[in-house]
């Protein structure tokens, strides 16, 4: 049979009775990958699940239809949708770890999904680690014999991958197949998908919310609002359009680069991108929320929409043809000629190259600059902090300055320590050494200790607004709380939730009954209630939507102009640090590796794990010295923590003591045993536009073995 | 152009719905019409309890009778009488009572100190809670009947000694519940911002901690009343509880277990009555667990 | 840890709490009102042969005194004897504990599978009707009073039926058979009691895994229900039963106090039910010790089990 690919028609879904997939409608060719990206709530999980056959309890198809090379999957009776499932398609589900067996071990699973396909049980064990080796993982044999939880989290997403490929289906489906994995491990996956791609000659489907992960591995993208497809077509520009210029009117343009529909468009200008600074280039907020599921009368975007028009309100446009390969569903969609200024791989942004960007305070600065906020006296210095749980060290000798007005960025993976800092900061983490000042004066390193004038001073604003507050408690009540033990005698509740950009109707809310938005609001109203001198902002945006982040991240910045607080704003995505920050400072295991402004920091030369950060955010490999010769440096710690996986490394210098510190002028420094010269530079950041993986895989596949 | 088909699919969905919804609602019903008939078996014992044997039946229940002796269930005594002529059910319904002020008073008391115990272990952490947690593994060293034997029956035979026995062996399982459900709040942020903002511990407690945890005390509660009826019944089978003479189920049992085969009903009744009573409140708190774990 | 280590330091901590319970034992007794001797002399007796009692029994003596001659007595294996009974205790005790180890291992050894297989059942049909009538049973049997099912079942099976004795005590010189038929009612009856919560435990943890991602990927990849519960459910769902299990032995040695006591069994726990009566202090407290040490030991080895099944605690660390 000759592979036709996926083919989706008018599908119609609802859930609980109410709508939640109005008529989506995309194809995907053998060999090409999809991105659908959506926030919470526009469908997306839904449509992943539909297109294995699965519906969820309390859900119904409505209409339409998902072929695959031809075949309804929606007509499958029970027993061929097993057949179909076990041979046709694969899926890979967000949270790996999940996914499989805990009690099993990871060759048993994979045999079992082999056996389960029609592999003859004698020929599974051969069959399974080889299954192991498609995706790359290494020494398959003593591997196979281990348990879920012993592998790491990039290697239990890959042994789900491997499950998924058995029977070498013609239809792959993952959905959110990097969310909770570092920044370095997400570029092995996503090289892992750019190469399988290449081999498996599948459809594939890439469920996201990331809008930059989809640029950097996919074809085609859709983008899904309120359980419609509103555009449609490839993510970039085509290759072969290199050098263009204005005149040619058939040229492709990618979505990523030209949205067509506002959504787009706003969504992308939501989103920081890196190197992006508030300073320069606020991002712009969504207002609104998307709605539920439902019907809607005309254009479901309308009321978040600046440009709509009555015509928008009254009829819901149909998805129509707007170029080769590409369809909108607009009224009125943007123009989406390709940019006759610039070559299509730089990016038609207003802001200068950073590489020449002028370092906070230099009197070089560009024309036209809005310098940033004075720094004032050192507010906070810390001081050989050391902290410990139980025998791990989370927090080695680190030494930090925060001055007043200054927001800084702490930037840092999971394991970086950059939580435990927070706490100690806070008086929560208490087990270890080193020195506190605050405002001139001793800070006791617990909590209970301080006075309340001090506890007052610093405060801290939680990533999760869903557990931050407390869920019995009506808002009037949390913040009444708040102002009443802080002494904040002058202020309302009534302000308080008035700053934060929120109506006096949300008072008599219980948490559950307000958007993660609004909580976020209210959260961050409740941390500066009493004008603390200091903010601690642990990942605050994290765990909301993109069109919601920005609204937040303005009202932070907002706030700090107004107030002149200072932030330690912690999170690991490097944009969004970068965005706000003044500062940014990047731990690794327990150490800071570097120091300095922001803009300093993003354009290099830089340490090579800020290297290695910022080269997986933009889709490249992590560089490395091209003399080095790959292989694990042992580890003994003492060394740098880094070295085991730094493409720099020193065997017998690296790990053998700490690197020294050296700076590299106007208070930006790094710990590393490499000169200032020979430090790393990440190429094309004035770009910002992601390159894709797939060229960066096609590079590394010819290259290796 | 606006889109044409969305009229007709609408209707098809509001169909499917229906259905799904009116089947929905019955599987809701059958459990709730289980769980109305439980309260009102447990109802009607409670109005017994507090009313009298007076309500159901004119036999007094310690009036003696020689000529009735082992009469069998028939007109004059509905459910027989016993080897001294009483009559049985209305011993039966005179037994309720003291079953229906044990339990509750024992339960009370046990979910109001073991809920305090759990709740300050796992909010004060530290010590404290190595302490208790300590104290509450030696106590449970012994099966909880095991040891409500060996006290009452050192101690002797009195409601109050019945009544604080089985609260001292329901106080750990309450308390271990109460940690748990607390300690899981207490790893919640908002329980650590109300740390940061300086609120004092016993504010923390009963203010932030308790409300989040209410639900598992009362889901805590319901399931020792069902213990309590059935700890109350078994040691005053085992001759521990009540006076000897006192009409009260358990005792009964014991009393008349050597009459099994002359006039099995004098066994069969009161043993009825604990199971009817014991099963009502177990679907009682097994109703309401299910309401509080998925509202 | 791994495995071995944490059997040690459960082993090693095992004596501490068999004092603390050894102290906890010594305590109640000495709460007693009145008066040890005069109670087994009887009210009428003088003073003076109370007071010969007394001294012979050791009781005026202090009382740490006399809880660490009773320690060592115990440890050394000389428990005393037995005013009432007119017999060394530690013959009484170990053979009464034998007997009561039996009808606990024949009950176990029923009530694991039973409440296996009915736990799984629930949950693969849950809420259709096998589970509501095997978790409403669940819920009822588990909840009665041992005592009552055993009143029902023997006025059922042995008064009216009689398809069973009365008595459990087996015939004196009889085989096995007997032996079995004899113990088959105290049996049944405490596993209608365990058996409910121990297969509501499974039932739950069965709709769990079943609703778990893991298996929720399995069946996308399209395995057959058959499959899916030998592969994973299995497993999953069976190994969180240990700890109900763990917990059910409470009320299984519970039960035997009961169950002895209703079917006229000589166990451990009637007799520690009637030398508390009897305020016979020598088998009271060492009843009550081995008792605890037997639930101490039970409590540990279903632990052990419960680790040795799930690799994740098998193995540990790194996770």
């Amino acid at each position: 049979m000759t592979r036709q690919g996926l083919r989706v028609g008018d599908l119609r879904a609802a859930y609980g009775g109410e709508p939640v997939l109005h008529g989506v409608s995309f194809s995907v060719e053998p060999g090409e990958i999809l991105g659908l990206v959506g926030e919470s709530g526009c469908g997306k999980s839904t449509l992943g699940y539909l297109l294995a056959g699965e519906i969820a309890p309390g859900g119904q198809v409505l209409d339409g239809r998902i072929e695959l090379d031809g075949v309804d999957v929606l007509t499958l009776d029970p027993h061929a949708l097993r057949g179909w499932r076990a041979r046709q398609v694969g899926i890979v589900h967000q949270e790996a770890a999940a996914s499989l067996d805990p009690t099993m071990t990871v060759g048993a699973q994979v045999r079992s999904a082999l056996v389960n396909s029609g592999v003859p049980r004698s020929a599974s064990a051969q069959t399974a680690l080889g299954l192991l080796s498609r995706v790359r993982l290494p020494e398959v044999e003593t591997l196979a014999r281990r348990y879920p939880h012993q592998l790491s989290g990039g290697q239990q997403q890959r042994v789900v991958i491997a499950c998924a490929l058995v029977g070498n289906p013609r239809l792959l489906v993952l959905d959110e197949p990097t969310t909770g994995l570092d920044a370095s491990v997400r570029h092995e996956i996503l090289t892992l998908i750019a190469q399988l791609r290449a081999e498996l000659v599948a459809a594939i489907v890439l469920i996201s919310h990331d809008l930059t992960l989809i640029g950097q591995v996919c074809d085609r993208v859709g983008v899904l609002y309120a359980g419609r497809l509103v555009e449609l077509g490839p993510a970039r520009a085509e290759p072969g359009d290199t050098g263009l210029l204005s005149g040619t009117q058939h040229s492709s343009s990618g979505v990523l680069d030209t949205p067509a529909h506002p959504y787009t468009a706003a969504l992308l200008a939501s989103q920081p991108r890196l190197g992006q600074s508030r300073t320069r280039q606020p991002l712009s907020a969504i207002p609104g929320q998307a709605p539920g599921p439902g019907i809607t009368v005309g254009c479901a975007f309308a009321p978040r929409c600046p440009l709509a028009t009555a015509t928008c309100r009254a009829g819901e446009p149909t998805l129509d043809p707007v170029g080769h390969r590409r369809f909108v569903r607009c009224h009125f969609p943007l123009d989406t000629a390709p940019l006759d200024t610039a070559p299509p791989d730089t990016a038609p942004l207003d802001t200068a190259p950073l590489d020449t960007a002028p370092l906070a305070g230099s009197p070089a600065a560009g024309p036209a600059q809005p310098v940033g906020p004075p720094r004032g006296s050192a507010l906070l210095e810390v001081r050989g902090l050391t902290r410990r749980y139980g025998r791990t060290v989370a927090v080695d000798h680190v030494e930090l300055d925060i001055h007043q007005r200054e927001v800084v960025g702490l930037v840092g993976e999971s394991g970086s320590g950059k939580t435990t800092l927070a706490r100690a900061l806070l008086g929560l983490a208490t087990v270890g050494e080193g020195t506190l000042r605050f405002q001139g004066g001793e800070l006791h390193p617990r909590l209970a200790r301080r006075t309340a004038e001090t506890r007052r001073q610093i405060q801290l604003v939680f990533q999760n607004p869903d557990t931050s507050l407390n869920p019995r408690q009506r808002i009037r009540r949390i913040l009444g709380r708040a102002l009443r033990t802080l002494r904040a005698g002058q202020d309302t509740v009534e302000q308080v939730v008035e700053r934060v950009g929120l109506g006096a109707e949300v008072l008599d809310a219980r948490p559950d009954q307000l958007s993660g938005g609004q909580k976020q609001r209210v959260a961050i109203g409740r941390g500066l209630v009493g004008d603390p001198a200091l903010v601690v902002c642990d990942e605050p945006v994290s765990a909301l939507d993109v069109s919601v982040q920005a609204g937040v991240l303005e009202l932070l910045a907002a706030e700090r102009d107004e107030r002149g607080t200072a932030y330690l704003f912690i999170s690991h995505d490097l944009a969004v640090v970068g965005y706000l920050a003044d500062r940014v400072v990047v731990m690794y295991r327990g150490r800071i590796v570097e120091d300095g402004p922001t803009d300093a920091v993003l354009a290099g030369p830089h340490h090579p794990y800020t290297a290695a950060l910022i080269a997986s955010s933009t889709g490249q490999s992590p560089p490395r010295d091209p003399r080095s010769l790959p292989g694990p440096v042992p580890t003994r710690n003492l060394g740098c923590r880094f070295a085991p996986s730094c493409g720099y490394a020193m065997p017998g210098t690296c790990d053998i003591e700490r690197p020294p510190r050296r700076e590299l002028g106007a208070g930006h420094h790094l710990d590393c045993f490499l000169e200032p010269g020979e430090l790393p530079l990440v190429a094309s950041l004035s770009s910002a536009v992601p390159t894709t993986v797939a060229s960066t895989a096609n590079q590394t596949q010819g290259a290796s073995q | 152009m606006v889109s044409a088909g969305a009229g007709h699919t609408d209707a098809r969905a509001l169909a499917v719905v229906g259905t799904e919804r009116m089947a929905g609602l019955a599987r809701g019903a059958h459990r709730d019409v289980v769980a109305v008939v439980a309260g009102a078996v447990a109802a009607a014992w409670v109005v017994v309890g507090l009313l009298g044997w007076r309500v159901l039946t004119p036999h007094d229940p310690a009036l003696q009778n020689p000529s009735d002796r082992f009469a069998r269930p028939g007109v004059a005594h509905w459910i027989g009488a016993d080897q001294f002529g009483r009559d049985v059910l209305a011993r039966v319904l005179a037994g309720a009572r003291p079953v229906l002020v044990v339990a509750p008073l024992a339960t009370a008391l046990a979910v109001v100190v073991g809920t305090a115990v759990g709740l300050t272990a796992a909010g004060l952490g530290g010590w404290f809670d190595g302490v208790a947690m300590r104290v509450l593994d030696a106590v449970t060293v012994f099966p909880s009947i095991i040891a409500a034997t060996l006290f009452a029956a050192l101690v002797g035979r009195s409601r109050l000694v019945l009544i604080l026995v089985i609260a001292a062996t329901f106080v750990p399982i309450v308390a271990r519940g109460v940690r748990a459900a607390t300690l899981v709040e207490c790893a919640k942020p908002y329980v650590e911002a109300a740390r940061l903002r300086g609120e004092p511990t016993w504010s923390l407690l009963v203010r932030e901690l308790l409300p989040n945890v209410r639900a598992t005390v009362l889901v805590e509660a319901t399931s020792r009343l069902g213990d309590a009826v059935f700890a109350a019944a078994t040691l005053s089978f085992l001759g521990l509880g009540e006076p000897p003479g006192s009409p009260e189920w358990g005792a009964t049992v014991s009393e008349n277990r050597v009459w099994l085969t002359l006039a099995p009903w004098t066994l069969l009744a009161p043993a009825l009555a604990i199971a009817s009573l014991v099963v009502a409140v177990a679907l009682l708190a097994d109703a309401l667990r299910r309401r509080v774990d998925a509202p | 840890m791994t495995v071995g280590s944490y059997l040690l330091r459960r082993l090693a901590a095992i004596p501490l709490t068999l004092l603390g319970a050894s102290l906890l034992v010594f305590a109640t007794t000495v709460v007693l009102p009145g008066n040890v001797a005069r109670t087994i002399l009887g009210r009428e007796a003088s003073d003076a042969s109370v007071a010969v009692l007394n001294a012979q029994l050791g009781l005026d003596r202090p009382l740490p005194a006399q809880y660490l001659s009773w320690l060592a007595g115990f440890l050394t294996g000389d428990w005393g004897t037995s005013a009432t009974l007119r017999a060394p205790v530690r013959d009484l005790v170990l053979d009464r504990l034998g007997a009561s180890m039996l009808v606990a291992g024949l009950a176990f050894v029923v009530l694991v599978p039973v409440a296996l297989a009915l736990g799984l059942l629930a949950g693969i049909h849950h809420d259709r009707w096998p589970d509501r009538l095997i978790s409403g049973m669940a819920l009822g049997l588990g909840a009665t009073p041992e005592f009552v099912t055993g009143v029902v079942l023997l006025v059922v099976f042995a008064a009216t039926l009689r398809w069973f004795p009365v008595s459990a005590r087996p015939t004196p010189g009889a085989g096995p058979l007997d032996m079995l038929w004899h113990l088959t009612l105290p049996v049944v009856c405490l596993v209608l009691l365990c058996c409910g919560y121990v297969a509501r435990h499974v039932r739950a943890s069965t709709v769990a895994v079943l609703a778990s991602p893991y298996v929720r990927a399995a069946r996308l990849r399209g395995m057959p229900v058959g499959r899916l519960v030998r592969t994973h459910v299995l497993r999953n769902a069976t190994v969180p039963a240990t700890s109900a299990l763990g917990v059910q032995l409470q009320f299984l040695l519970g039960g035997l106090v009961v169950v002895e006591l209703l079917f006229d069994y000589p166990g451990i726990g009637a007799l520690l039910l009637r030398s508390a009566m009897d305020k016979d202090l020598p088998t009271l407290q060492a009843s009550a010790m081995v008792l605890g040490a037997a639930y101490m030991l039970i409590v540990l080895a279903a632990d052990l089990v419960y680790r040795l099944l799930d690799p994740r605690l098998r193995l540990g660390g790194t996770w």
